[in-house]
């Protein structure tokens, strides 16, 4: 198992390390941070403004394999370099990451989970009142763009703060307030946007695939063996069934993340959403690839969450049991 | 076709038909500002109402549909063509040029497509947003179509084609391609939904379609912390309508092509 994960982790930081070098190269060509100083009022002379950049490589009259090369020696000793203002990315970066990660982990395992068991339970039930209420919930859940989730959201809060006149419910300056009651409190509302997202999709795709094992023949021989329809669906039905959205995991990381982005934006967390389109606009090219890479990189553990899974739920994918 | 699908159909119709329609039947156009009305509430001059600055938000609403269909089009129709080629040309030659083609596919898999789209997309103008999206949306469907050649490329009458000496690109086009179209056409509603979703967030972030012109999602933007909250609202409702209409008609049309999927 250990040398399986290790193969598959190897492959994919090959991907990660090629894709974050396409998000530098990419970020250098197009964005302009030569205009940003240009604009500056009053404008500082031609001379400041190609030492300053030079300073920060970021001056585009260098070649561009030049500063790539320049940047990728910081990164490889963990140093992504620094933002336009002249401060190093680093400091700003881990502090976003964890703002970030706070919103996407638990809203993404609670609407993993919960998706995955809504799915498996519609595909019981499949025809029933409940089945058509997930699937009809689901429906519309996946057709409501995350961002348009998280404004409808937050106006019927606001709406429902009026009407208590208490604020039941807050959102802006997380990070700020002291004690774990007003971090959950700030927390609710952003979680609850990802956590439907990501439960509309996992409750589709496994109520499919549950569909799929419901009558299949190894069901049907543990019910012979006398297990009861809930213990043989649950132990022998939704396991086999699993297996494919294990894999699909890694993928729904990247949707995860950009999710994550754009709720942060809508609440007014300062993560990574809000600083990658406020860094585009300043023409930030280091912080732009900083977070580009991040991003990238979450994939990796994603990956690797997605291939335990496949390891713990499929024998045949053991080493061991191949031969 | 399913119930679905048809009612996908349907909404769709008639969104395409607001969208195309309206603009001939409203009072103002989107350019124009009523100096007399600043965030009014719907009435008869204004249907919807106007925003803070007096510009008419019916009007705006349908230019902002407007543009996220043709998008939404026009991503769909590009990517599943790429997806077209590189799955069947991947699948049907094997060897070193599938594995570079998946490789390049399982790269851009990694990089999440709308951060790339958001670095790129503001140096051009709205017709630049449709390329860029397919650009990213390729991928899966691609894997499937290649999938799939892979088993159509050693049936019968693709093997007899070969021996007869048919070039390899007509037996792509004239019996491999027809084969993967049923997943080729529902992929590409699918897509227009995921494209349109994907442009209302870029222009909601302020990285996509950008003032003077309009967009769903920029609207949406707008109308956050106003004191009105129709404006956005039926910016909102227009956006999560058609993306609904275009998810149902997709779902309808992999069901009705697909009979393993039938019934579901």
């Amino acid at each position: 198992m250990a040398g399986f994960l290790l193969r598959r982790l190897v492959s994919r930081g090959v991907l990660v390390v090629v894709a974050g070098s396409l998000a530098y190269l990419l970020a250098a060509a197009a964005l302009d941070p030569r205009a940003g100083f240009e604009a500056r009022v009053p404008r500082p002379p031609d001379a400041v403004i190609d030492a300053r950049l030079s300073a920060l490589n970021l001056d585009d009259r260098t070649p561009l394999a030049e500063r790539f090369l320049v940047w990728g020696g910081g990164v490889v000793r963990g140093d992504f370099g620094r933002t336009r203002e002249g401060e190093p990315v680093n400091a700003e970066l881990w502090p976003r990451l964890g703002v970030s990660l706070r919103l996407v982990v638990p809203g993404g395992v609670a609407g993993s989970v919960l998706g995955v068991l809504l799915g498996a339970y519609a595909a019981t039930r499949r025809g029933r009142g409940a089945d058509r209420f997930i699937t009809g919930g689901a429906c519309v859940l996946l057709a409501v763009p995350v961002f348009v989730l998280a404004v409808l959201l937050q106006t019927a809060a606001a709406t429902v703060n009026d009407a208590m006149g208490v604020r039941v419910f807050v959102w802006v300056g997380e990070g700020e307030s002291a004690g774990i009651v007003g971090q959950v409190r700030h927390a609710v509302l952003p979680t609850a946007t990802i956590t439907l997202l990501q439960l509309a999709v996992y409750a589709r795709y496994q109520r499919g695939l549950m569909l799929d094992v419901l009558h299949a023949d190894f069901v049907r021989t543990a019910r012979a063996k006398g297990l009861r329809r809930r213990t043989a669906l649950l132990r022998h039905g939704l396991r086999t069934a699993l297996v494919p959205m294990a894999a699909y995991f890694a993928y729904a990381a990247g949707p995860l993340v950009i999710g994550g982005m754009l709720t942060e934006k809508v609440f007014g967390w300062h993560g990574m959403g809000e600083w990658l389109a406020d860094s585009i606009d300043r023409g930030d090219v280091n912080a732009v690839a900083a977070i580009d890479c991040v991003a990238a990189c979450a994939v990796l553990p994603a990956g690797l969450v997605s291939d335990v899974l496949n390891g713990l739920l499929d024998p045949r994918v053991r080493p061991g049991a191949a031969a | 076709m399913t119930r679905r699908g048809a009612a996908g159909s349907v909404l769709l119709a008639a969104v395409v038909a607001l969208a195309f329609a309206g603009p001939l039947v409203s009072p103002w156009s989107w350019d124009e500002t009523d100096f007399t009305a600043f965030g009014q509430g719907p009435s008869g001059r204004h249907w919807l109402g106007t925003t803070q600055s007096g510009r008419d938000v019916f009007a705006l609403t349908l230019r902002g549909a407007q543009k996220s269909l043709v998008i939404g089009l026009l991503a769909a129709l590009l990517s599943s063509g790429l997806a077209a080629v590189a799955g069947t040309v991947a699948g049907f030659a094997g060897g070193p040029l599938d594995r570079a083609l998946m490789w390049g596919a399982d790269l851009l898999l990694v990089l999440p497509p709308l951060l790339v789209v958001a670095v790129l997309a503001p140096g051009g103008g709205w017709p630049l947003l449709a390329p860029l999206l397919a650009a990213f949306m390729w991928m899966l469907p691609a894997r499937a179509v290649r999938a799939s050649t892979l088993s159509v490329r050693e049936r019968g009458h693709v093997l007899a084609a070969r021996f007869l000496g048919v070039a390899a690109p007509r037996v792509l086009v004239r019996h491999v391609l027809p084969q993967v179209a049923s997943l080729l056409v529902a992929d590409a509603s699918l897509a227009a939904g995921a494209a349109i979703a994907a442009e209302g967030g870029l222009s909601f972030l302020g990285l996509g379609v950008r003032p003077p012109d309009v967009s769903l999602g920029a609207l949406i933007a707008d109308g956050r912390g106003a004191a009105a909250t129709w404006p956005s609202g039926a910016a909102a409702g227009l956006l999560a309508l058609i993306v609904l209409a275009v998810n149902l008609l997709g779902d309808g049309l992999r069901d009705a092509l697909d009979p393993l999927r039938g019934g579901r």
